[in-house]
């Protein structure tokens, strides 16, 4: 009964809130000049969270430490670039080489240039993985961060200049409609993800994390299982590009660095590895603050703190306290205190829900109260 | 099992949520806050100029130049009439940190801060990855040093007040074959708009003067090491190498020549002309020869004027590398914040498709550094001249002007 | 192709791969006994070249080379105390994120100390001179680059051989359990790695930066990989491995720059560890009992 209970509750919790997130989104929608800031922070947070995802179904689900992200959103931004870009900007944009004939009347429907992606990249990631997922934890990192270097330079080629405008980048590539569109996409993308998770292939992706040997002597073909894995993360990982193309609105390789790779690993990592909520909520937190600690990077002066040293020698000196770059400096600390100290992340590997919110403050309260009877 | 994954999705929203709704007042505060805390930016008697800068990354120095020029011309002029009302110019400061995807985010934050106009940048290929939001947002952009054809080509709101890649390559390919060089090298950076689309324009001309390009060779962005293209370079025995890179590139090459031996003539873009190369490479750095948008003495007033801004106070000369030598920099980008304020007072208003409009159909020449300023059809400042300067005894000196019709 | 041009390239790739070989030692040592990735190895090159720029500042080069490898070796040390010693025990996992956390911290730490803008290396008068031979030119660090790598390499290989502190290092490559029962300070070896790291990512850092004339944040990150990388190709553990890796690594770059795929320099070395890691796991020098696969 009481389980029953709290069902209709959580249900009728989880309507309002996504009906709410509706109107706010809505309300933004409204007039997009006014909220053009929130609404690029909102889109490229759930697309990080999309790419946070991914990388955390193979480093947090299945054990294996692979580095591909960046290397596989990059093919998927620029398949996405070169299907989708209007025909009568083309020559203006591969003006250096000439777009190829053969692709250059092929323009492709936005959804259908996503499919294309993820297909592109999950047969890639199987050819790749063939190989590279035999090698173990260091050696897979290093693999697979070479091999997303490898597609940075195989599409930075001037030879493909003519299908991949090399690393000029595509640009020109026709934006979201509106704010859900995007929201909506990553949304079912994380749904589904989470669906794989919870399904059988996803517990015997957390076997073999758990200890390989013991999964093969189950019966999981260890093998088959690492490459399901890493073929629908790669997968996703691609449809993350499909989706940070559009929203930059071109694609470049310049973007897909082994830092972007980082970054994402940092979500991740902060948001608890083997927790979709817990990479959902790293991916808005890192994003979303990135922003608002911006305050940080502004010049401040020892002088513009203290007015009254100003005349003095001191305040003459112009010491620098925060200057550019602190914010990121602010960041990596973080990163560390959490992987040293406290190396769950935001959620641990367990899932944000209801009941666990809702015990939270009850726990919160429960605590505060005891304290009151101490006093 | 359902309810767990709406959960999850529904709850991660939730932080967004509330991070998205303090963070854009939290933006909107900081910048204020900047701006010395006079008041809101809603308020009457402000308006907002946005300026689209690289402050980080491979171009900062760059833009750090730019923003001096601005700067200074905001000091010049801090308001504009319009309507009879005196407004406030306030400069909204954001840096595209020289990175394409940077870029994007500092446009929508110029967008959502209500600027009526944009002012930059430098480097062309942000501006390109910027462009569609300005125009898209009916918000008129004035270029300053983006050569690139690409940023105002189909874009009705982006203009420039600096010339154009083709006429700059033109420019120093009359140079050289002037000059007495028939065989040269070029050096290109794959995925600079800036510097490929120089160097193909430089081989165009310098092919149709009759001269050839012996050696064509690239390096990546963020490269180091030249020693292996330089010694191309030197067996293929060219006596001059044409290479427009970004300038933090130019004393990494004129030492690792050195060092490899090389005595050549490098022959660069507007971007070499700049004090950082002296500085950085010292003797190797004579015989350098770049173009400019604007040389010294061109202007007495604006010349006057800017030192005594700079000299005025101790971090500007700084930001200046301890100098008050003017760069077409400052020039182009005065120019442009002028432009700006007079397409504004000449519309008469603020909305962005009125000042498009006024500076479409802008024909003045006063009150500029390098005017006069009249637009093209793609938005592009009608121009024909360019300053050609050499490095002698660690200094740029002038040396000829050069004029290339149509 | 005349001769001069070849011999010209080679001087070029030598001094370029006795950099890297002096880096990819550091990494082959750190990976011998705690079987970790040091990603920040990388970065701590970088720093070494940061701090020779504000020594070189305040006192003469003779003295400012042994600050920059004391302060190089200081910092190695700090790392390794704060960012590994406390995960010892935890899953390999964590200590990769962590080795990758004080890279990124580096990165970020130099980006904001010393801003992102490249700063010009100092150059010091008596490594710069250039000597002219007929159509070659060099300058005295290129030639000094791959003869100081090897005469160091020889040296430290000595010491592992033929110390008692080297056979400690073997006994904790081996099995640090033992060792520890054996009597062997494991976290005093540990530091001793990580001093002969740093000292030699310092030494490295000036014969790097003195040839390419300019640090800045981000020097460290790829030179880093492809250091780790080149001391995979020659055996993950072994010193003369990590020396011919350096080579290897660095002239095929100059031989792939040189063609004119600039663009595949960076990523041919990747494709040569794939093809490395899956032919013959062990590396060229490597000892069979490590398993990679």
């Amino acid at each position: 009964m009481e389980k029953d209970k709290n069902k209709k509750r959580n249900l009728i919790l989880t309507l309002v809130l996504i009906a709410l997130i509706g109107i706010y989104l809505g309300a933004l929608q409204a007039d997009t000049t006014a909220h053009s800031y929130a609404i690029t922070i909102i889109e490229r947070s759930s697309i990080y969270a999309v790419a946070a995802v991914s990388m955390n179904l193979i480093i947090g689900f299945t054990g294996q430490f692979s580095l591909g992200t960046a290397g596989f959103m990059c093919i998927g931004a620029y398949v996405t670039g070169i299907l989708t870009i209007p025909i009568k900007m083309r020559d203006q944009i591969y003006y250096l080489y000439g777009m190829s004939p053969i692709i250059h009347d092929i323009k492709l429907p936005m959804i259908v240039a996503l499919f294309i992606s993820a297909i592109i990249c999950a047969l890639i990631a199987a050819l790749v993985g063939w190989p590279i997922l035999r090698l173990k934890s260091d050696y897979l990192a290093i693999g697979t961060l070479g091999f997303s270097e490898i597609v940075r330079a195989v599409f930075g080629w001037e030879g493909f200049g003519t299908i991949t405008n090399a690393s000029y980048g595509v640009s020109n590539i026709p934006p979201f409609a509106n704010i859900f569109e995007c929201v909506i996409i990553c949304a079912v993308c994380i749904i589904i993800m989470n669906l794989l998770i919870n399904s059988s292939y996803g517990r015997a992706f957390m076997a073999i994390r758990d200890d390989d040997v013991a999964a093969e002597a189950m019966g999981i073909n260890l093998f088959r299982t690492k490459q399901l894995s890493f073929v629908v993360s790669s997968a996703f990982a691609g449809v993350a590009g499909w989706l940070l193309a559009i929203f930059m609105r071109s694609a470049v390789t310049s973007t897909f660095t082994v830092a972007l790779t980082y970054n994402i690993l940092l979500m991740v990592v902060l948001g608890g590895i083997g927790s979709v909520s817990g990479s959902i909520i790293g991916a808005f937190l890192v994003t979303g603050s990135q922003e608002w600690l911006r305050f940080l990077d502004k010049e401040y002066m020892f002088s513009d703190i203290f007015k009254n040293l100003s005349g003095t020698a001191f305040g003459a000196m112009k010491v620098p306290l925060l200057r550019n770059g602190f914010r990121m400096v602010i960041f990596s600390i973080l990163l560390m205190i959490v992987v040293l100290f406290w190396n769950h992340g935001i959620t641990g590997s367990k899932e944000v829900s209801w009941n666990r919110t809702i015990n939270f403050f009850k726990r919160l309260k429960g605590s505060k109260k005891k304290t009151e009877v101490a006093a | 099992m359902k309810k767990l994954v709406a959960f999850t999705v529904a709850g991660a929203m939730a932080v967004s949520l509330a991070a998205c709704g303090s963070s854009s007042s939290g933006g909107a505060a900081s910048t204020t806050a900047a701006a010395g805390g006079s008041g809101s930016a809603a308020s009457g008697d402000t308006i907002k100029l946005g300026v689209f800068e690289p402050k980080t990354g491979e171009n900062g120095g760059g833009g750090a130049q730019e923003e001096l020029g601005i700067e200074y011309a905001n000091s010049v002029r801090p308001t504009v009439t319009v309507d009879g009302k005196t407004y406030t110019i306030e400069l909204d400061w954001q840096d595209n940190q020289s990175d394409k995807t940077v870029a994007v985010t500092a446009a929508q934050k110029l967008i959502s801060d209500g600027c009526v106009g944009v002012i930059g940048g430098y480097g062309s290929g942000v501006c390109i990855a910027a462009g569609s939001y300005f125009s898209d947002a009916k918000i008129p952009a004035i270029g300053t040093s983006c050569t690139n054809a690409n940023v105002t080509l189909g874009n009705d709101y982006y203009f420039r007040t600096c010339y154009l890649d083709p006429f700059q390559g033109k420019v120093m390919a009359n140079w050289a074959h002037d000059n007495g060089y028939t065989e040269v090298a070029t050096i290109d950076n794959v995925g600079n708009e800036y510097t490929s689309g120089l160097v193909k324009t430089f081989t165009d001309a310098f092919t149709a003067l009759g001269g050839t390009v012996v050696d064509a060779e690239t390096f990546q962005t963020n490269e180091s090491d030249f020693k292996a293209i330089l010694t191309n370079i030197k067996n293929k025995g060219v006596k001059a190498v044409f290479a427009p890179t970004d300038y933090l590139y130019a004393p990494l090459l004129l030492n690792q020549a050195a060092d490899l031996g090389l005595d050549l003539q490098w022959i660069a873009g507007d971007t070499w002309y700049s004090n950082v190369i002296i500085q950085d490479a010292g003797d190797n750095a004579n015989g350098v020869v770049a173009d400019t948008f604007y040389s010294e003495g061109g202007t007495p007033d604006f010349d006057k004027g800017f030192k005594e801004w700079i000299n005025a106070d101790e971090s500007r000369k700084k930001t200046n590398l301890d100098s008050d030598a003017i760069v077409g920099n400052h020039a182009v980008c005065y120019d442009a914040y002028m432009v700006m304020c007079d397409a504004i007072e000449a519309a008469n208003s603020l909305d962005g498709t009125k000042i498009r409009d006024a500076i479409a159909a802008m024909d003045a020449s006063d009150g500029f550094a390098c005017g006069p300023y009249k637009f093209d059809e793609n938005g592009d400042a009608i121009k024909n001249t360019s300053y050609v300067c050499q490095i002698t005894d660690g200094e740029w000196k002038y040396q000829s002007t050069e004029t290339v019709e149509g | 192709m005349s001769l001069s041009y070849f011999v010209q390239q080679l001087l070029n790739g030598l001094s370029l791969g006795g950099a890297y070989a002096l880096i990819a030692i550091g990494y082959t040592m750190v990976y011998g006994i705690l079987r970790m990735i040091n990603f920040a190895h990388g970065d701590e090159f970088m720093m070494a070249g940061y701090f020779m720029i504000y020594s070189i500042a305040v006192m003469p080069w003779f003295l400012s080379i042994p600050v920059v490898i004391l302060l190089t070796i200081l910092m190695s040390v700090l790392i390794e105390r704060a960012a590994y010693k406390p995960l010892r025990s935890a899953p390999r996992m964590s200590v990769m994120i962590s080795a990758i956390g004080v890279s990124y911290l580096l990165e970020n730490l130099a980006n904001y100390l010393f801003t992102a803008m490249p700063q010009s290396y100092p150059q010091i008068q008596i490594l710069k001179k250039v000597y002219s031979f007929g159509d070659v030119s060099v300058s005295r660090v290129t030639l000094l680059a791959p003869i100081l790598t090897i005469l160091l390499a020889w040296g430290l290989i000595t010491i592992v051989n033929h110390t008692k502190l080297g056979m400690a290092m073997r006994a904790c490559s081996k099995d640090q359990d033992t060792a520890r029962i054996m009597g062997i300070r494991v976290d005093n070896i540990i530091t001793t790695t990580f001093i002969i790291g740093g000292a030699l990512a310092a030494i490295g850092s000036i014969l790097y930066f003195t040839d390419r004339n300019t640090v800045q944040p981000y020097s460290g990150s790829l030179p880093g990989l492809k250091c780790f990388v080149a001391a995979v190709i020659g055996g993950i553990g072994s010193i003369p491995g990590a020396v011919v890796g350096g080579f290897v690594v660095g002239i095929c770059q100059i031989i792939i720059t040189a063609a004119g795929y600039s663009v595949f320099s960076d990523a041919f070395t990747f494709v040569l560890l794939i093809i490395i890691l899956i032919c013959k796991p062990t590396g060229l020098f490597g000892e069979k009992a490590v398993e990679k696969v």
